[in-house]
C-alpha cells in the first residue's frame, strides 16, 4: 500500500493532543517543521516508526477526544508519525463505531436503542431527542450538541441508557442510566463536565447478603482506594500465589475446573498451562474487558467497583504464565471502567504491586489499559489483538490459537474479566475447595445480568446449578399482572427460551441440553407485553451492523437475514412463510459453516429460536 | 518489510520507497561513487569486511583499499551531503546483515560514469560477501517486463543470444553454421554510437523496433535533427510514435503481451511464457513474421517458424536456455537461467561458485573507481540541479500511457523545494522558463516538500507538452552508452505575464 499523504494538516489543538500520545516529532519527515538542511539529506524511520503502530487507536482517540471527530488533517498527521498508509488508517478508523470521520458536534449523546433499552422506552427517548436536538447523526444540533443511536451500552439494569461524550481540552465521557430527554440535554448543555458526573450507582439487589464471592467487596470498599482493597483481603491471593510458585498456581487453577466466563467456557487452567510452557517469548496476558454482548453488564460492574481485583488477578495470571506485560482492553462505551482501571494501575504501580519488582518478589509485571472504540466484534479474542495492534478488529483464522500466536504474534493468555476475578478465590481457597461449589461440569459461582421486564433488574451472583426460575425469583419475577413470555439467554448471540424451560439448571451443560447457552450471562426477561418482532428485528439489525465484513457468508448473510425477517414481519414473504424460514435456516447454516468466528456462528440463533420456540410467525406486530 | 526486512533508500529525492525505509540517504546527484566508497572504507576500517571471502574469491582488494582510504566519513559527507552518521549506519548495517541485497535502477546508470557507479556497488558486495548466496546479491531492477529478455536474446550490439561474444571466433562460427550466414566479426553500435555515426554521416538508414528515440534521447533538438537527416527511416511499433511519424516506412506490429506467442524474462532471470489472447488489429503483424518476410526479400528464406520453433533454435544455441522447453516453462511456471539441461531446476541465484573451495573459474575483481561529479556543472548561471525520472502513473515518453487517464496524473511540472519556490518568488502553478546550457522549456512550478533547496525534478512523460530532454545533456558513459539524464544544470526564469 502506498504512503500517499494528502496535504491536509491538523489544527494545533489536534496536533498537541496527538503528540501527547506519540511524543513530539523529530524531523520534518514525521510531521515536524522543516528544520535544518541536513534533514534534506537523511532521515530515519521505517521499523523504528512502524513499531508504534499499536498506538494508532490511542492516537485516534486523542484526536477525537480533542475536537469531537477525526479530521483528515489529524488522520494524515497520525499516519505520518506512524508510517501508516492513510488509506489503511482510514480503514481502521472507520471500522470503529464511536469514531467519526465526519464533522460532529463536540458534545454527543450516544443513546442506546438496543434490545433491553427499547423495552424500557428508548424509542420514546429518541423521539424526544429528535425534537430537542434535531435528527440523529451527531451533527451539531443546538448549542454544540448532537446525538446518535448506539448499540447496547451495558447499562441494561438502568435502561434506558445513554453515554455522553464531550470533546475538548479536558474531554470526558459519562454514562447515564435511567436516561430522560431532559437528563440528556441538560447533561450535554452543562458548561463542562470538568469532573465526570457521579455515575449512576449499579444495582446490586443482593448487596449485604452472605455467600457473595465475586461481588463481596462491591459497595463495601471505595473503588479507587488500594488501601480499602487491601483491608478487604486484597493482594492476599497474589501473596499466596508467590508461595505456591507458578507451577503451584497452575495446578490450583486446573484443579478448580474453572472455565472461561466470556461465553466459550474453555478451561482456564489448560489455557494458562499452554502459555506457561510456550518456548517463544515474550508472553502476554490480555484481559478481555470488551463486554459488548447486548444484555450483559457484569464485567462493567466488576471493573468499575472492584478494579484492583482485576489488576491483582491479572498480575497473578502474569506470574503463573510468565507474562510480563498485560493489557486490559475496555470497550469504548465504559468510560468509568477505563478511568478506574487506569487509576488502579497507577496506584498499584506506585505501591510496587506492578512494575519491575512486584511486591519485592522479583518478578516483573505491568498493565496497560486500552480503550476500544465501539466494535462488538472486538470481544472476539483475536479481533481484540488486532485492535490493540492498531488494525481493524477483524478476527484471525485459528489455528494458530492465542496460546501459540496471540498478541503481537506471541503466546498469549486472554481471559474475560469475570474469569480472572474467580482466580483470586481459586488460589486463596485451593482448587478442589473452589470446585466444590456449583456442579461437576460448571464449578464456582456465576454472575447473571438480569434485565428487562423484572421487578429488580440487576447483577446477581448464584452458584452454578441454580435454576432459571430461582434466578427470576431473586429478581422479583415479572411485573404485577403480567405473564412471562420468554427469556433471552446469553444476549443477542444466545437464544430465546420459554416459560416451560424455567427449571433448567444454569450450567453450561444444562443450558446446552435444552439447545440454549449461558453465553456471557445475559438474562433478558420479556413479559407478554413485548413486541417480539421489534426485539428480533433489532437483533438482526445489530448483527448486520456489527459483522466485521471479513467473511462473506456473515457479511452478506446478516443482511439477507434481516431482509427476510422484515419481509416476514410485514407479512410479505417471497414465496410462502415456510420458504422464508427455510431461507433463514440456510443462511444461518452458511454463516455457521463458513465464518471464522463466533459472530457468524451465532448470528442466526436468536431469530431461529424465536421462530421455532415462540411461534414468532404467528405474532402480529403491535 | 512487513516481515522485518530493513530497507535503506539512497536517492536524492525523498521517494515513496524512502518513506518506508529505515534509513534514507538523500545524496547529492552524481555522488554515488563517493557514497559507495565511503561506505566501503568504513566497512574496512571497522573490521567488518569479510576477509576470508575477499582473500579466497576476489582480486584487487589492496588497490581498492588504497583508493577508498581517502573517502573518510567526513569526505563522504562533504561530497554527498549526507550526514556522516548516516553513512556509517548504512555501512555497518549492510556489512553486519545476515543477508543483504543492493538493488538499483536508472539513478545509478543514467550517468556519464554509469559503469563506474555499478562497479562501486559491486565492490561493496564483494568486500562483504553479499553475493552468490540466497537472499544476497546485486539486483539491477528493470523498468520493463522484458528488458532482461531483450539482452538475453542478443538484442545488444556485442553479444549473441545467451551473452556469447560476437568477437569470439568460436561463438561466431557456431552461430554462422546454425544461421547459414556470414556474421559481422565486430560488435555493432550502441544507441549513443548510432547517433554519433549519424552525425558523422556513417549511418544513413535506421530500422527502429519498439523505441521512440525522437523523444527519449537526451538533447532532443539534436536527436530529431539527426533522425530527420537520415536517408531512410523504418519504424516498427504498435503505436504511431513521434519517431514513426518521421519514418519513411511504418510497419504496424502486434502487441507482444497479448497478440503473440513467446516468452519474456524478468529481472530475476525467470523466463515465462506469453500467450496469444487476441488477433492483432488491422494490418498489424507479429514481429517475427515481419522479420521473416523482410529476410526473405533480402534473400534469406527462414520459412514460417512458430514461436516454439524459434525458441527451440535458441535453446540449441544458448547453453543457459538449453533446458527450458515450452513444456517445462509451462509446468514450472517459468525457469530462471542458467538452465543447461532438461533435468536442471533453474538457478535461484548467480555466482554461487565464488563460495566453492577452491573457487571454480576466475576470481571476482574489485575495481577501484573514483568520484567524478556530473559533467553539467553548476555555476552562477545554472545554479540548480535538475534530475529527471518517472512517476507511477506514466511510462517513459507516454507512448503507452498517454492514451488513458489516471487520477494520479497531473502533467509535467517543475518540482521545487518550498524553500526554492520562496527564494525565487514562485507561486504554485506559476509558469516559468527552465533553461539549461542546451535548451529551454516552459513549465509550471509545483512545490514538493520531498525536495531540498537546489534540487529540482521533472519527468520525461509529456514530451509533446514539455520536452524535458531539450534540457538534458547527452554526455554518455563511453562503456554503456547511456546519457547523463540524471544530472542537468538549470536556471529558472520568471515568465512575464502576457
Amino acid at each position: 500500500m502506498d504512503l500517499h499523504f494528502g496535504n491536509a494538516r491538523p489544527s494545533s489543538a489536534e496536533k498537541r493532543a496527538i503528540d501527547a500520545v506519540l511524543g513530539t516529532p523529530r524531523t520534518r519527515w514525521d510531521g515536524g517543521k522543516r528544520g535544518p538542511a541536513t534533514d534534506g539529506h537523511a532521515a530515519q524511520g521505517g521499523h523504528e516508526d512502524r513499531k508504534h503502530r499499536h498506538l494508532l487507536l490511542p492516537a485516534l482517540h486523542a484526536a477525537q477526544d480533542r475536537v469531537g471527530w477525526i479530521s483528515e488533517g489529524a488522520l494524515t498527521y497520525v499516519c505520518r508519525r506512524l508510517t501508516v498508509p492513510p488509506a489503511e488508517a482510514y480503514g481502521v478508523a472507520t471500522f470503529y463505531g464511536m469514531f467519526s470521520l465526519e464533522p460532529r458536534a463536540a458534545n454527543v449523546a450516544h443513546v442506546c436503542d438496543d434490545v433491553v433499552c427499547r423495552m424500557r422506552g428508548a424509542e420514546a427517548l429518541c423521539a424526544q431527542l429528535q425534537a430537542a436536538l434535531g435528527p440523529a447523526g451527531g451533527k451539531d444540533g443546538k448549542a454544540g450538541s448532537g446525538w446518535v443511536r448506539s448499540p447496547c451500552l451495558g447499562l441494561c439494569e438502568q435502561a434506558p441508557a445513554a453515554l455522553l461524550t464531550r470533546a475538548g481540552e479536558r474531554a470526558s465521557q459519562t454514562s447515564l442510566g435511567r436516561a430522560t430527554a431532559e437528563g440528556v440535554t441538560s447533561g450535554l448543555a452543562a458548561s463542562a463536565l470538568a469532573e465526570p458526573a457521579p455515575p449512576t450507582a449499579p444495582r446490586l439487589p443482593q448487596f449485604g447478603e452472605p455467600g457473595l464471592r465475586l461481588l463481596r467487596r462491591i459497595g463495601h470498599i471505595g473503588p479507587t482506594s488500594l488501601d480499602d482493597y487491601r483491608a478487604q483481603g486484597g493482594y492476599q491471593a497474589l501473596r499466596r500465589a508467590v508461595q505456591l510458585g507458578p507451577e503451584g498456581v497452575l495446578r490450583e487453577v486446573v484443579d478448580s475446573k474453572l472455565v472461561g466466563r466470556g461465553g466459550a467456557a474453555y478451561p482456564t487452567g489448560r489455557k494458562w498451562e499452554a502459555v506457561a510452557k510456550a518456548p517463544v517469548r515474550p508472553h502476554y496476558l490480555v484481559c478481555n474487558a470488551d463486554e459488548s454482548e447486548p444484555g450483559t453488564f457484569k464485567d462493567r460492574i466488576l471493573l468499575e467497583q472492584d478494579p484492583f481485583a482485576v489488576i491483582e488477578a491479572m498480575t497473578l495470571a502474569g506470574y503463573a504464565t510468565g507474562s510480563e506485560q498485560g493489557y486490559v482492553y475496555v470497550r469504548g462505551e465504559y468510560p468509568l471502567a477505563a478511568q478506574r482501571l487506569a487509576g488502579a494501575v497507577a496506584a498499584a504501580r506506585t505501591r510496587g504491586f506492578l512494575g519491575h519488582d512486584v511486591m519485592g518478589q522479583r518478578f516483573r509485571f505491568d498493565v496497560e489499559v486500552r480503550r476500544g472504540a465501539g466494535a462488538y466484534i472486538c470481544g472476539e479474542e483475536t479481533a481484540l489483538f488486532n485492535s490493540i495492534e492498531g488494525y481493524r478488529g477483524e478476527p484471525r483464522n485459528k489455528p494458530p490459537f492465542p496460546t501459540v500466536a496471540g498478541l503481537f504474534g506471541k503466546p498469549t493468555v486472554v481471559n474475560n474479566v469475570e474469569t480472572l476475578v474467580n482466580v483470586l478465590d481459586v488460589v486463596l481457597e485451593a482448587g478442589p475447595v473452589y470446585a466444590a461449589t456449583g456442579t461437576s461440569g460448571s464449578t464456582g459461582t456465576k454472575l447473571f445480568c438480569v434485565s428487562g421486564h423484572v421487578a429488580r433488574p440487576g447483577l446477581y451472583e448464584v452458584p452454578f446449578g441454580t435454576t432459571l426460575a430461582a434466578l427470576l425469583d431473586l429478581a422479583g419475577g415479572v411485573r404485577e399482572g403480567r405473564r412471562l413470555r420468554t427469556v433471552l439467554l446469553g444476549g443477542s448471540a444466545g437464544s430465546f427460551v420459554t416459560p416451560e424451560d424455567l427449571e433448567v439448571p444454569l450450567t453450561f451443560e444444562g443450558t446446552r441440553a435444552i439447545g440454549a447457552s449461558l453465553g456471557s450471562g445475559g438474562v433478558v426477561v420479556l413479559d407478554d407485553s413485548v413486541d417480539l418482532w421489534d426485539v428480533v428485528l433489532r437483533i438482526a439489525a445489530f448483527f448486520r451492523d456489527e459483522s466485521c465484513g471479513q467473511c462473506v457468508p456473515c457479511r452478506v448473510g446478516t443482511v439477507r437475514q434481516e431482509e427476510a425477517l422484515h419481509r416476514l414481519a410485514r407479512g410479505q414473504p417471497v414465496g410462502s412463510k415456510q420458504d422464508e424460514v427455510q431461507l433463514l435456516a440456510e443462511i444461518a447454516q452458511a454463516m455457521r459453516d463458513a465464518s471464522i468466528c463466533g459472530l457468524g456462528h451465532t448470528a442466526g440463533g436468536a431469530a431461529a429460536s424465536a421462530i421455532s420456540r415462540l411461534g414468532l410467525l404467528n405474532e402480529g406486530r403491535s | 518489510l512487513r516481515k522485518g526486512a530493513r530497507l535503506f533508500a539512497v536517492d536524492p529525492r525523498r521517494t515513496s520507497s524512502a518513506q518506508w525505509a529505515d534509513g534514507w540517504l538523500g545524496l547529492d546527484v552524481g555522488s554515488d561513487i563517493a557514497l559507495a566508497n565511503a561506505v566501503g572504507r568504513e566497512i574496512i576500517a571497522s573490521g567488518l569486511a569479510n576477509q576470508a571471502f575477499v582473500e579466497r574469491a576476489t582480486t584487487g582488494f589492496e588497490a581498492y583499499r588504497k583508493t577508498v582510504e581517502r573517502y573518510t566519513l567526513e569526505a563522504g559527507e562533504r561530497l554527498t551531503g549526507v550526514p556522516k552518521a548516516m553513512i556509517q549506519k548504512l555501512a555497518h548495517e549492510y556489512a553486519r546483515a545476515e543477508r543483504a541485497m543492493l538493488c538499483w535502477t536508472l539513478g545509478i546508470t543514467e550517468h556519464h560514469n554509469a559503469v563506474d557507479n555499478v562497479l562501486a556497488l559491486i565492490n561493496l558486495a564483494l568486500i562483504t560477501g553479499h553475493v552468490g548466496r540466497y537472499g544476497s546479491g546485486l539486483n539491477p531492477l528493470r523498468g520493463q517486463n522484458n528488458v532482461q529478455g531483450g539482452g538475453d536474446m542478443g538484442a545488444i550490439p556485442n553479444k549473441y543470444p545467451g551473452f556469447q561474444d560476437v568477437e569470439d571466433g568460436v561463438a561466431r562460427a557456431k552461430f554462422e553454421q546454425a544461421w547459414k550466414a556470414r556474421l559481422p566479426p565486430r560488435r555493432g553500435f550502441h544507441l549513443t554510437q548510432m547517433f554519433e555515426a549519424m552525425e558523422r554521416g556513417d549511418l544513413t538508414a535506421l530500422y527502429v523496433i519498439g523505441e521512440n528515440p525522437a523523444q527519449s534521447e537526451a538533447d532532443m533538438h539534436r536527436a530529431v535533427r539527426l533522425l530527420e537527416g537520415l536517408e531512410h527511416l523504418v519504424v516498427q511499433d504498435i503505436f504511431l510514435t513521434k519517431t514513426a511519424q518521421m519514418a519513411d516506412v511504418v510497419l504496424p506490429a502486434a502487441a507482444s503481451w497479448c497478440e503473440t506467442e513467446g516468452t519474456v524474462t524478468s529481472s530475476e532471470r525467470r523466463v515465462q511464457r506469453v500467450r496469444k489472447a487476441l488477433l492483432p488489429p488491422g494490418e498489424a503483424r507479429e514481429d517475427t513474421k515481419v522479420l521473416c518476410d523482410l529476410a526473405r526479400r533480402l534473400g534469406h528464406d527462414w520459412g514460417e517458424p512458430t514461436s516454439e520453433g524459434i525458441w527451440n533454435e535458441l535453446r540449441a544455441l544458448s547453453p543457459m536456455h538449453a533446458g527450458m522447453s515450452y513444456e517445462r516453462l509451462e509446468a514450472l511456471g517459468g525457469i530462471q537461467w542458467p538452465c543447461p539441461d532438461e533435468s536442471h531446476p533453474g538457478s535461484l541465484f548467480l555466482h554461487g561458485r565464488l563460495w566453492e573451495v577452491p573457487v571454480r573459474g576466475p576470481l571476482a575483481p574489485l575495481t577501484a573507481v573514483e568520484h567524478d561529479p556530473p559533467v553539467d556543472a553548476l555555476d552562477d548561471d545554472y545554479p540548480i540541479r535538475l534530475t529527471t525520472g518517472r512517476r507511477l502513473d506514466s511510462y517513459n515518453t507516454g507512448v503507452q500511457t498517454a492514451g488513458y487517464t489516471s487520477p494520479l496524473r497531473r502533467g509535467e511540472t517543475l518540482d521545487l523545494s518550498p524553500e526554492d519556490a520562496r527564494t525565487y518568488g514562485l507561486a504554485e502553478g506559476e509558469r516559468v522558463r527552465v533553461v539549461s546550457r542546451r535548451g529551454a522549456v516552459l513549465v509550471d512550478v509545483r512545490q514538493d516538500p520531498g525536495l531540498r533547496p537546489g534540487l529540482a525534478f521533472m519527468t520525461l512523460h509529456f514530451p509533446d507538452d514539455v520536452a524535458t530532454n531539450l534540457l538534458t545533456i547527452d554526455a554518455a558513459d563511453p562503456k554503456s552508452g547511456t546519457a547523463e539524464f540524471k544530472a542537468t544544470a538549470i536556471r529558472i526564469e520568471k515568465v512575464q505575464a502576457a
